[in-house]
């Protein structure tokens, strides 16, 4: 880890500002993962700007019908937050299937959107990756892949965003609200918060210099059974080989978003026009284009099977 | 003592304390955090100073520059040691890589410095700024690539004619196997506090092993074994990788040495996989002939696996020549030359790996005989050495651990038709496996004392790296003195004690305790003495000496000063005449999700004879760690090979997945009612590492009665099963 410097922010527009005139400035919320990419001298800051102490840590509904998820809250809060659990289902269930109890009560709603990738060799600094040190190459491909991606990968990176909640806000159309430091806000479709690697791995989403992750907000509530199923290799405490975010009406259409399959959150749109007609016209589609390795191909098959027992769930 | 002869009756047999289930002894030192690990000793008086080391991040070849310039002017830095400050160092006996390495470099993480500084930040902060140049060499990484070229040897173990007898065999089972490259994990990592006075040095440390780490440390460092001393009070787990002196130790001792001060080390996480010891992966080949009849005629197990230049290989074929009957037999490792991280014990080093594949090789085998797995390997017990029919067992209850734990695990209800059991979206399955250690002891001494309170101190090296030691001791002492076990204080792990047999192999509980036991015997002739009895009709009770009418206070005997005696016990011959082996039977039902082919253990049972079972309650807990142990090297322990870069790509517990406690629903464990009197005068055996072995072999051939899908490549992750898998709904 190398030394930085630390400051409190005493508002979104100032933490904005002062990540803007540093950069090499980031945002500290709860801490779960930029301080180990730190001590791993993964990322580097010389300056810490905490946003802790913003307030931004209640869950309010919107005029729209919704919900406004302000950045601090704490993923145990949202998971556990009555009308989440009411009318956002597959939230709540995609976050209670992530990490573990004690860091769910520290990492926050915007912290948890940007976590990084957990591609092996990404933690290891002696290893060339494109993402972590943009131009050296990526060791995963040809190397360890069995974790990484199947779709919407490049020649320069396969790496999957390994966010549970992502999912299942990329199922709900979510919304990210920012505030840029000269002070204007903006709206992002949570569709296009993450972007692909192509020749950027290294950037990850469309936020700009400084800008800060004020919100996060829920469209009004789509009814329908919401359900996330998250595969592993062990039990718990684990990534997700595959998981599953559905949301299926009672006539059998409904939208799902797959998680550990690509850079971000997966969903194709057209692909659910397919899902009445079942698991595997769907994740042909979904899956369209995918370039899985030797080591991950299995990915494949199990994104269909699991959709599959995750459609007969809802039926039944 | 010698123990040269089946023991009779001796005062341990009272089972007063010994073979109940005493809480442990350190429980509330642990809970309370004030047992002292060894990070946390901490002298506020000393200036202590803090080491982090640098690892070579190329497999094999040389350090061609070494630039230390802007480490060294970083802020707290004290110094720097590499192998070119370090001068000429020797290489411990029980190291395979120099701990020290460069110029040349033998593997991944090899350390090649390390840098001392005021603080731990400052160390890791000035560690990332050393920067090195490398000549890399072609390395070897592949062990299957090595294979082809490995064939019988000449330490090969022949028994009648193995070829002869399976060529005529009519049912034939020829079966290839593997294991992976497994990582120890445990939960506290190598660690060391190293200060010099003068030209002596003290290590604070973590050691299974307190006579090999003082040798291992004055031959590597050069200093005469005297000057070192090695103290080790309490372990976080070690499962084999600290049997051995690994880098923190050396960098500590040779940071200090450079800083004038004592220097703290701690290995990082992601060290842990390459830096230091593995288990090595294996391929095993697994040849049965047996008559319709049932009975094995003929058994051949070879295993390759591979290792630096002059290590050991694992030696998984062991078991083979002891665990079942037949004439023809032959069994041999073949060892290849790789170049990743030095491969080394880890819990029950051979017999884990060979059980995984010899037990689902007899699964298979009764499925081509029409035969109960269970019925099979009855057929094939022996009560002698297969090998030595002159040499019995000494004792030996496989049968009953297989008939007790079908009984109990309701076995009867096993569907033997494979993917045929059902329960909502899970395939269900039941398997069994048999569990086999040898019984190794090893000379064990002790000293014992008495004061004029009557609390007797024990002091040995022995180690307790979470086993209960300290418990089993004082269990010993406790019963042999006739104190209650208040009255008797432990301590282990320093190298000013007595040396013991330390834990490794499951030989530390009964070794230990009867290295105590010997002691105690010869304070018990003294205190009778002083005391005016005879030493053989005294009867140590209630914190009294009694013979006859006449009774005393043991403290009494050292009212004018302190009794203090020292004994060893030594083992004589009784295992040559005599094979000691410890015996278990796996039973597991596992779920195997029917669309995702997610295995979930549902319910585990051990049954195991294992001799006496000193305390019951620190026996089960080895036993359900080993199980839980056992389940992840089944189904998802496993150090990935990058083959082109050489080394474990998933070094940190996050890559590195064992099982959690949603892992392990349920677990039961048995000891059969036994006493072995060849084994030691406490006629106990180990069970440390009898309880891992055979467990991975038992998922395994749940995963099949579940699936009707064979996975001989562990561990059994999903994406062996999916594609075979019947297709979902
Ligand atoms: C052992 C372990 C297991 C885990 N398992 C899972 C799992 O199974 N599933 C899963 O989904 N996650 C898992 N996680 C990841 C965990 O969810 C994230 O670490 C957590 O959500 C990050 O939140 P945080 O508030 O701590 O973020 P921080 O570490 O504080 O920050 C993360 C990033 O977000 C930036 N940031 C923070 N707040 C803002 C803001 N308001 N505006 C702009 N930028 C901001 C920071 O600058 C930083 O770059 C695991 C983590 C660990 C350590
Ligand atoms: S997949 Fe991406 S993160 Fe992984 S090594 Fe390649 S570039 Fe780096």
């Amino acid at each position: 880890m190398r030394a930085f410097t630390y400051e409190r922010a005493a508002s979104p527009v100032q933490a904005a500002a002062a990540a803007a005139a540093n950069p090499d400035a980031k945002f500290i919320a709860g801490g779960t993962n930029l301080l180990d990419l730190m001590k791993l001298e993964i990322e580097t800051p010389t300056h810490l700007i905490d946003v802790n102490g913003l307030g931004l840590d209640t869950i309010e509904a919107t005029s729209e019908g919704g919900l406004r998820v302000g950045a601090l809250v704490r993923n145990t809060d949202l998971a556990a937050d009555e009308r989440v659990r009411r009318n956002y289902g597959v939230l709540s269930r995609a976050i209670l299937a992530g990490a573990s109890g004690q860091l769910r009560n520290r990492a926050t709603t915007a912290g948890n959107l940007l976590q990084r990738t957990r591609c092996p060799y990404f933690y290891d600094t002696a290893q060339p990756c494109n993402k972590r040190q943009p131009g050296s190459g990526c060791s995963a491909i040809g190397g360890f892949s069995r974790q990484l991606g199947i779709v919407g990968t490049s020649e320069a990176c396969i790496a999957t965003n390994p966010s549970d909640m992502a999912v299942g806000l990329r199922v709900l159309d979510a919304t990210v609200e920012t505030m840029k430091p000269d002070a204007t806000t903006r709206r992002i479709a949570i569709a296009e918060f993450h972007r692909l690697p192509g020749d950027t791995p290294h950037i990850e989403t469309v936020l700009e210099r400084g800008e800060f992750i004020t919100a996060v907000t829920l469209p009004s509530p789509v009814g329908g059974k919401h359900l996330y199923r998250k595969v592993r290799d062990r039990a718990s405490y684990a990534f997700a080989l595959v998981s599953v975010a559905a949301v299926i009406q009672q006539d059998g259409t409904g939208r799902v978003a797959i998680g550990g399959v690509a850079h971000k959150p997966w969903r194709v749109e057209a692909a659910e026009a397919e899902l009445p007609r079942g698991a595997k016209a769907a994740s042909e589609r979904l899956l369209d284009g995918a370039k899985p390795s030797h080591e991950n191909a299995f990915k494949v098959t199990l994104v269909e099977r699991t959709l599959g027992s995750v459609l007969e769930e809802a039926r039944s | 003592m010698k123990f040269d002869k089946p023991e009779t009756t001796n005062p341990i047999d009272q089972l007063k304390i010994v073979g109940q289930a005493v809480n442990r002894v350190d429980g509330p030192l642990k809970v309370t955090g004030a047992a002292t690990y060894a990070y946390e000793w901490h002298d506020p008086d000393a200036r202590l100073a803090y080491g982090y080391p640098v690892g070579s991040t190329i497999a094999k070849g040389r350090i061609a520059t070494m630039d230390l310039s802007q480490a060294r002017a970083a802020p707290g830095v004290v110094t720097i040691v590499t192998a070119k400050e370090a001068g000429q160092l020797g290489k411990g006996s029980l190291n395979t890589a120099t701990l020290l390495g460069g110029p040349v470099i033998e593997h991944y993480h090899q350390a090649i410095a390390v840098v001392v500084a005021e603080t731990f930040e400052q160390a890791r902060a000035a560690a990332a700024l050393v920067h090195v140049t490398y000549e890399e060499a072609e390395g070897k990484f592949d062990l299957s690539a090595e294979k082809d070229g490995l064939g019988p040897t000449d330490s090969d173990v022949k028994v009648g004619e193995f070829e002869t007898a399976f060529a005529e065999a009519a049912v034939r089972l020829d079966e290839t196997y593997t294991t992976p490259d497994q990582s120890h994990a445990m939960m506290e990592p190598h660690a060391s506090l190293a200060a010099w006075d003068g030209d002596k040095l003290t290590i604070w440390t973590s050691s299974q092993m307190i006579a090999w780490s003082v040798g291992d440390v004055a031959k590597t460092l050069k200093i005469p074994p005297a000057n070192v001393r090695v103290i080790s009070p309490y372990i976080g787990g070690g499962f084999g990788s600290k049997l051995f002196v690994r880098s923190d130790t050396i960098l500590a001792a040779l940071g200090s040495r450079a800083a004038g001060r004592p220097v703290k080390i701690a290995l990082p996480r992601p060290f842990l996989m390459n830096n230091t010891t593995h288990r090595p992966a294996t391929i095993q080949r697994i040849r049965i002939g047996a008559g319709r009849d049932g009975r094995i005629t003929a058994i051949a197990h070879e295993g390759w696996s591979g290792n630096l230049p002059d290590g050991d290989p694992e030696n998984a074929v062991d078991q083979t020549k002891l665990l079942y009957a037949g004439a023809n037999r032959l069994t041999g490792n073949r060892l290849a030359t790789l170049d990743l991280p030095e491969g080394n014990a880890m819990r029950a080093p051979g017999e884990a790996p060979g059980l995984m594949a010899l037990e689902i090789a007899m699964d298979e085998m009764a499925e081509k005989l029409g035969l109960d797995p269970i019925e099979f390997r009855v057929i094939n017990d022996t009560q002698v050495d297969p090998g030595n029919p002159n040499r019995p067992f000494s004792h030996r209850q496989l049968v009953e651990c297989l008939r007790i734990g079908a009984e109990r695990f309701g076995w009867s209800a096993r569907n033997a038709r494979p993917g045929t059991a059902r329960d909502g979206r899970w395939l269900k399955g039941i398997g069994v496996a048999a569990g086999f250690r040898n019984n190794l002891t090893t000379k064990s001494g002790a000293r014992v004392r008495l004061d004029g309170r009557g609390v007797v101190t024990v002091e040995t090296d022995m180690t307790d790296i979470g086993t209960g030691s300290y418990t089993i001791i004082a269990q010993t002492a406790a019963e042999m003195m006739g104190l209650p076990i208040e009255r008797i204080s432990v301590r282990l792990g320093d190298s000013a004690f007595p040396v013991s047999a330390g834990s490794g192999g499951q030989w530390g509980a009964n070794s230990a305790t009867a290295g105590v036991y010997a002691a105690c015997v010869k304070l018990r002739e003294i205190v009778a003495q002083r005391l005016g009895f005879n030493s053989t009709d005294a009867v140590f009770a209630d914190s009294e000496v009694r013979s006859g009418d006449r009774r005393a206070l043991l403290a009494h005997a050292a009212s004018n000063g302190e009794i203090t005696v020292e004994d060893a016990i030594e083992f004589g011959d009784l295992k040559k005449t005599h094979q000691q082996s410890t015996f278990a039977t796996h039973f597991v039902e596992v779920a195997v999700d029917a669309a995702t082919a997610e295995t979930r253990v549902r319910r585990m049972l051990s049954v195991c004879a294992a001799g006496r079972i000193l305390n019951p309650k620190t026996a089960r807990s080895q036993v359900i760690g080993a199980m839980t142990m056992g389940v992840g090297g089944a189904l998802m322990e496993e150090l990935a090979v990058d083959k082109r870069r050489g080394f474990f790509v998933n070094h940190d517990l996050a890559g590195y997945e064992v099982p959690v406690h949603a892992d392990i629903p349920h677990q039961e464990v048995i000891f059969l009612d036994e006493i072995d009197p060849m084994s030691s005068p406490m006629k106990a055996k180990g069970v440390g590492e009898l309880g891992l072995c055979g467990v991975g072999a038992a998922v395994a051939n749940a995963v099949y009665n579940a699936t009707g899908i064979r996975v001989r490549n562990y561990p059994i992750t999903l994406d062996k099963l999916i594609t075979q898998l019947p297709s979902a709904a």
